[in-house]
């Protein structure tokens, strides 16, 4: 993948989106777990000194912290990388966040979601947490695939009261939207019509999907793309649309096959519109490298998503 | 039963921590990513420990009564890969893999790709755990390892640590135990007292340890440090060293900049002239 002169990284809008948030009179309160120069939470902390805090590397402290914030009525937002949050605070969310009042106003937003936080490697490559985060169960779980998308994705689990989950990315990734994008938490935004196939795909992987449909056009192949950014709750009838209409479905995300976005489709798809489906997603631990080179060492590739496309489609009846 | 390579003399420990500083700054600098000022902070503690106190056979990594080294700061790689590379558990030429695509040395350490890493890191915290679940196991079996484990005073915000500071007293494995903690004072977003003040001499010893503290960075008050800890005591010990993260590259001393952060070309010649002129 080339890197378009307005790459941005989607963890790079955190801070935007609190700023405006607070500038909308949402009543702001944001902590970080000293990653802060990672999750860019200090730069909200720059401009609203009053309104952010730092606990140290303290993710179960964080989460408890957070919890009765939102029980005095504040929106707390809490920021770490995505394989520490839900990871190391999995039982604070569940017990301290979740389970409250139907779920107390906390939003998680962690950042380095999946392979492409790169060199790292296998510990710091988060392929669990939305098997994790969609298992709470009033939570709403967004995977942007932008800057803007993650920017406004933001505002939008800001301003509801429900707990919510965004995950987003380390590199500087290109623009999929312009301007004119806007983002309506629970819709799927559709990015190419198609008839053959229809190609659901989240964060990363819907640039990869994007290019599939280019390639299967090649092959005189309609493919349908869907940017599903809220996996949790799934559009569900942009899916029934899409079986009805494709005939086949796959799905692309840069975590497991299980508990994730392909997850969420197939149950909506046996429960209305059974059609076969392919799922492309990451299945095993991994190891060090630049964040595009592991998108081709995990198979995260546009050619993957198409040859997944193609096997889907052969199983049309 | 694996020995020490003890009495290792102070100088020779010195050159040899020479050799790891180097290594280190070069690892950083080739991978462009990964983090030398807690690796740099704690060349003096695991140069000491590795040649003079821990019992251990590099040829044969997997001998159930070698002493162990835990490392529970993970992301303290450039420094963990350059002193088992340089105590020869694998050659020194794997360290210029260091986080690419194809290499066994991870940007966080993975127990199964490489002789000689006992744990898999990268996750802050759970290193103490761990290692008393050797020493539980040492105990059943009959066998007289013991752990050391090495932890960043960052590190020291997570409560998990503090879960197994009390067990190992409870359990009584103060001859099986013993934590390092690297207290360079700076941890991921600035300085320790800003992001999460704590004091580890104060807190161990609340806990019912014995508590060890020396200049980091002078190895013979290190090495000192190390062999009091070795000493049978009713408590188990910790050796506080109070050491500077970025120690013996002036630019990265004690800045907290340079946490997670690569060294450009003109600064990893500076920074190598600086080694070997022995800055620190
Ligand atoms: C559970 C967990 N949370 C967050 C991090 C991210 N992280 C990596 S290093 C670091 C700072 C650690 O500071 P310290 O223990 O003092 O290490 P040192 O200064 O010795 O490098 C943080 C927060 C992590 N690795 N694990």
């Amino acid at each position: 993948m080339t890197q378009a002169a307005s790459a941005a990284a989607t963890r790079e809008a955190y801070p935007y989106a609190l700023i405006e948030l607070v500038e909308q009179g949402v009543d702001v309160v944001a902590i970080d777990a000293d990653l802060s120069v990672s999750t860019m939470g200090y730069q909200f902390g720059e401009k609203y000194p009053e309104r952010w805090y730092t606990v140290g590397v303290a993710e179960q402290n964080m989460v408890g912290i957070a919890a009765g914030l939102a029980a005095c009525g504040k929106t707390a937002f809490i920021a770490s990388f995505a394989v520490f949050l839900p990871g190391r605070c999995f039982d604070q969310l569940r017990t301290s966040v979740a389970q409250p009042r139907g779920g107390l106003n906390v939003k998680c937003v962690a950042s380095h979601g999946g392979i492409t936080v790169g060199e790292d490697g296998m510990s710091a490559q988060a392929i669990e947490d939305l098997a994790l985060a969609t298992s709470l169960v009033p939570f709403d779980v967004v995977v942007p695939a932008d800057f803007e998308s993650a920017k406004q994705a933001i505002v939008a689990v800001g301003k509801t009261t429900r707990p919510a989950y965004v995950r987003t990315g380390r590199p500087k990734v290109p623009a999929v939207y312009g301007p004119d994008y806007r983002f309506e938490l629970g819709k799927a935004t559709v990015l190419r019509t198609g008839t053959d196939v229809t190609l659901v795909a989240c964060g990363v992987m819907v640039r990869a999907a994007l290019e599939a449909a280019e390639l299967l056009a090649g092959e005189g192949v309609s493919a349908r793309v869907l940017d599903m950014a809220t996996v949790k709750p799934v559009d569900r009838e942009s899916v029934i649309a899409a079986a009805r209409e494709t005939g086949a479905v796959v799905t692309a995300e840069e975590h497991q096959t299980t508990g994730g976005l392909g997850t969420a489709v197939a149950r909506v798809l046996a429960e209305t519109v059974p059609v076969p489906m392919s799922f492309v997603g990451v299945d095993r631990y991994g190891t060090s490298g630049k964040w595009d080179e592991l998108l081709t060492y995990f198979d995260l590739t546009p050619a993957r998503v198409a040859a997944a496309a193609r096997e889907a489609i052969s199983r049309k009846r | 039963m694996p020995t020490s390579l003890a009495p290792v003399s102070i100088d020779e420990l010195k050159a040899i921590a020479k050799r790891i500083r180097a290594h280190i700054v070069e690892m950083v600098y080739e991978a462009q990513s990964g983090h030398p000022g807690g690796s740099l902070s704690a060349v003096e503690l695991g140069v000491a420990l590795y040649w003079n106190h821990l019992r251990v056979d590099p040829a044969n990594p997997d001998d159930p009564d070698r002493d162990r080294f835990i490392l529970s700061k993970g992301h303290a790689t450039p420094f963990y890969y350059a002193v088992l590379a340089e105590r020869g558990y694998f050659s020194t030429e794997l360290l210029k893999g260091f986080r690419k695509l194809g290499s066994p040395l991870q940007g966080h350490p993975s127990m199964k790709a490489l002789p000689g890493v006992e744990m898999s890191g990268g996750s802050l915290g759970q290193g103490l755990s761990f290692a008393i679940g050797h020493a539980l196991a040492g105990r059943l079996e009959g066998r007289e390892f013991r752990c050391w484990v090495m932890l960043g005073d960052g590190e020291l915000n997570e409560g998990q640590v503090w879960e197994a500071a009390m067990a190992v007293p409870h359990f009584g494995l103060g001859e099986r135990v013993i934590a390092l903690v690297d207290r360079n004072g700076i941890q991921n977003d600035g300085f320790a007292d800003q992001i999460m003040r704590t004091n580890p001499p104060a807190m161990f010893a609340g806990f019912g340890w014995k508590v060890i503290e020396c200049d980091g960075h002078d190895m013979a008050a290190v090495d000192a440090a190390l062999a009091e800890a070795e000493r049978p005591d009713e408590r188990p010990r910790v050796v506080v060293a109070h050491t500077v993260k970025g120690k013996g590259v002036s630019f990265m001393e004690n800045n907290p900049g340079f946490h997670g952060k690569a060294p450009t070309r003109e600064q990893v010649e500076l920074a190598l002239t600086e080694i070997a002129e022995g800055l620190a």
